[in-house]
């Protein structure tokens, strides 16, 4: 089945109102004919319509949405599944949430970045306008700042890392305020920074809180020999990390290398974390899909899904990174290599997720 | 029995079959790669237009003891209901809109305004009809065991009633399809466990307690409430027990009033006027179901009894091929001609055709696929099997009079597919073989 937005918090009396009225419209329910007037209105799952769309740089947009029911808040760093129908077909992707949660007209924001093969990001970056409805699922994340708030910060972010970050940065602000922050960002140009404006401004305001931007177009990427230039006491500080793959590796190689641990370094694994030894791929192997009656072949990067889609299956599908299990489907035989962590694993008759496992041989699955 | 007319499945080579097949492939994959936005708002609108169309209905029906307003209301309610069986409900469950990924418009998750539970219909009809359609002892649609509508089942005395109840059935299709999915003969056999059966008649009984709580209970029962308050209303007016005056003066009023008459008069006129509205709501919802009932048979017998298609025995597709199978869906499937607007209260199923060729394609491009079948029919000398909805309706309904009695001849069947001008119709077509 694929997935649904999340459960809204509604009003009980309303619930029970809507639960009295269903006879009069079974099978459909009351909330599929408020939808007429408010797609918003639907207590099935939380939806929110886009108010704003405000350009960021020239290939990332902030995206502001208004929950249709109260925004079950969220920590200032988790992310958001969105869902929408890009040309017919409906696509969830999780983002980064970019506002922060005390925000005064309850809206919140995500800050997409065009990814040209994409199929959503170029929607929203180039094609969705203010009215657009879209689904709201699960808040989830645990890349979030710690309670109570340690004294001495670092944010270390590159390019669209930024986007949890300013979350917290913003719920610092107009929280408890900043009492020594730190934050390099790297980012190709001046322009391309995003945020770029907002982040200035926060400098200058704040005395508690230093940037600098790093422009790689000119000095390359912040790497960890930087650090003690650009942050001497970086080993005293809570340290919140967000960019690209190569340059998390480098860092977290780095913390672990200088101070034993990484207990003070906080990371967000936003891409699906795959692990960090080579040789963990597996070779691959055949898929039988016995519901569909479809064959097909992973060279072992591959995934099940994304394998049976090539080969002509029509299969459930939602995140495509292992989070809201809606493409799982009974595995009838044969072993599985989970993609992120390399784990070889596959019981007779287990559910598993296509998006995030690839065949060990020769598999059966029931989709 | 042995097959009494020779289909031209017989006189295709294995490799005509393969190459049909991947050509039939083709269309479907093609197709399948250009779904997009204008098909999403086309199916969307729809439900969108079905669940406007019961708001007015219901609204209608509301004054429905004023005679406009209940043949408005009546027909607004058939229209819609026929447009949530045919166009909705039967092409969301067979899947022709999944590839949306749509959380709510999907076949593991639709239910519908029909006697059926989705998963049982889902099961005789997506999976049992479809995919052995026309295929003699296999295909329970094929007079739905309980008519002869082919000369090749054996004639016994009950079907000397046919007629009778192939009427009744028109008039409660919902409820025959209904018990079709439970298909007595697997419980005569014990295929079926006991609790399944169980399980399904519960889950009918389900069904049937919603449609008539709805139908028969609760709007009639708001629209005689509402009149009630309308005629209390009115009456009280014209009784002069509404004046001007303050609260406590009319209070007093109307207290002399109870003991005087005048209320329990303008009661009892509620009373009667909200009855009268209950009764006419539902004969009005009764009607809906009827016409709706009526409607669907119609078209759905049209789908594959009329003279034009054949069955096959089990022998005759023992070891069929994917091309195979595209020909017997093509020769057991008749389409109707007909207006857009047709096209789209029948569920696009005029387009039968097409709609056997490739069950889960989105019902808006039967039409546009039409031409690429034909051509296909045509370069391999196959008939393309259609006809205007009297005369559909008319052979079939013929064959359920002739066959109530015993023996019977075959049809003649249509030959080749020439293009589209006059010439596919019967005449010319190969003479049936006689029986051996």
């Amino acid at each position: 089945m694929a997935e649904r937005g999340a459960r809204p918090k509604v009003p009980a009396w309303r619930l029970k109102l809507l639960r009295a009225l269903r006879a009069l419209f079974t099978p459909l329910l009351p909330d599929d004919y408020l939808e007429l007037i408010n797609p918003l209105w639907s207590t099935q799952e939380l939806r929110g319509r886009i108010e704003r769309i405000e350009h960021e740089t020239r290939d990332a947009v902030t995206v502001v949405i208004k929950p249709g029911w109260e925004w079950p808040g969220h920590k200032p760093g988790q992310y958001l599944r969105v869902g929408m129908p890009v040309n017919g077909i409906h696509h969830w992707r999780a983002y980064s949430i970019t506002s922060d949660p005390g925000r005064p007209d309850g809206c919140i924001s995500i800050t997409p970045k065009l990814v040209e093969s994409g199929k959503v990001s170029p929607y929203l970056v180039r094609t969705a306008r203010r009215g657009v409805i879209v689904r709201l699922g699960g808040v989830e994340g645990a890349f979030t700042l710690p309670d109570p708030l340690p004294a001495k910060l670092l944010f270390i972010s590159a390019g669209s890392g930024i986007t949890p970050i300013m979350s917290m940065l913003r719920s610092i602000d107009r929280g408890l305020g900043f009492t020594d922050a730190v934050h390099l960002h790297s980012a190709r140009t001046t322009a391309d920074v995003i945020f770029g404006a907002q982040l200035r401004d926060l400098d200058q305001r704040n005395p508690a809180f230093r940037l600098h931007e790093q422009l790689t177009g000119k000095s390359g990427r912040i790497s960890p020999t930087d650090l003690d230039r650009l942050c001497p006491d970086w080993r005293e500080r809570e340290t919140f990390l967000s960019g690209p793959p190569d340059m998390l590796a480098a860092m977290t190689a780095h913390w672990k290398q200088q101070l034993g641990d990484y207990d003070r370094l906080h990371v967000e694994h936003f891409q699906p974390y795959l692990g960090e030894e080579e040789g963990q791929q597996g070779d691959g192997g055949t898929i039988r899909f016995c519901t569909s009656e479809v064959n097909a072949e992973s060279d072992g990067s591959k995934p099940i899904l994304a394998a049976g889609e090539e080969a002509g299956a029509t299969l459930p599908f939602g995140c495509r990174m292992g989070i809201c299990h809606t493409c799982v489907g009974r595995l009838r035989a044969g072993k599985i290599r989970d993609l992120r962590t390399g784990e070889v694993h596959g019981q007779d008759g287990e559910m598993v997720r296509t998006c995030i496992n690839a065949p060990e041989g020769a598999v059966e699955i029931e989709l | 029995m042995a097959t009494l007319i020779e289909s031209p499945l017989t006189r295709l080579t294995p490799e005509q079959l393969e190459q049909i097949g991947r050509e039939f492939d083709a269309i479907h994959n093609e197709v399948k790669a250009e779904l997009g936005d204008r098909d999403r708002l086309y199916i969307t609108s729809m439900i969108q237009m079905h669940r406007r169309l019961v708001v007015l209905a219901r609204v209608l029906l509301l004054a429905s003891r004023h005679r406009p307003a209940w043949i408005a209301g009546t027909m607004t309610l058939s229209l819609a209901k026929i447009l949530e069986n045919m166009e909705i409900g039967h092409n969301v469950m067979h899947g022709q809109w999944d590839w949306m990924n749509d959380p709510y418009i999907n076949s593991s998750t639709w239910d519908w305004d029909s006697a059926s539970t989705p998963e049982a219909w889902k099961h005789s009809h997506n999976y049992v009809h479809h995919t052995y359609t026309n295929i003699r002892g296999k295909d329970r649609d094929l007079g739905y065991e309980i008519m002869r509508i082919d000369l090749h089942q054996k004639w016994n005395p009950v079907y000397l009633f046919q007629p009778f109840y192939d009427l009744v059935l028109a008039g409660f299709f919902e409820w025959g399809v209904a018990a079709h999915d439970l298909d007595f003969d697997a419980i005569k056999s014990g295929e079926k466990s006991k609790a399944e059966v169980r399980r399904q008649l519960k889950g009918m009984a389900g069904k049937a307690r919603s449609q008539i709580v709805k139908d028969y209970v609760a709007w009639p029962l708001i629209s005689g409430l509402a009149m009630a308050a309308v005629d209390l209303a009115l009456e009280t007016r014209d009784r002069g027990l509404v004046r001007t005056g303050s609260r406590a003066k009319l209070m007093r009023k109307v207290k002399g009033a109870v003991r005087r008459g005048p209320v329990k008069g303008a009661l009892a006129a509620a009373l009667e006027g909200g009855m009268r509205s209950f009764r006419s709501t539902q004969k009005a919802n009764f009607t809906a179901n009827i016409v709706r009932n009526v409607w669907a048979y119609a078209i759905i017998f049209c789908g594959h009894f009329p003279d034009q298609t054949y069955t096959f025995s089990q022998e005759e597709v023992a070891d069929e091929t994917k091309g195979g199978w595209y020909i017997r869906q093509l020769l057991g499937a008749a389409n109707i001609e007909g207006s857009p607007l047709f096209h789209v209260i029948s569920g696009n199923l005029g387009w039968q055709v097409e709609h056997h060729l490739f069950p889960d394609m989105p019902s808006t491009r039967y039409a546009e696929i039409a031409p690429r079948v034909r051509e296909i029919c045509e370069r391999y000398e196959l008939p393309y099997n259609t006809g205007p909805f009297s005369k559909q309706l008319g052979t079939v309904q013929r064959t359920i009079l002739r066959l109530a009695f015993p023996g019977g001849k075959p049809r003649p069947k249509p030959g080749p597919y020439r293009g589209d001008d006059d010439s596919r119709s019967v005449a010319g077509g190969p003479a049936p073989v006689a029986a051996a």
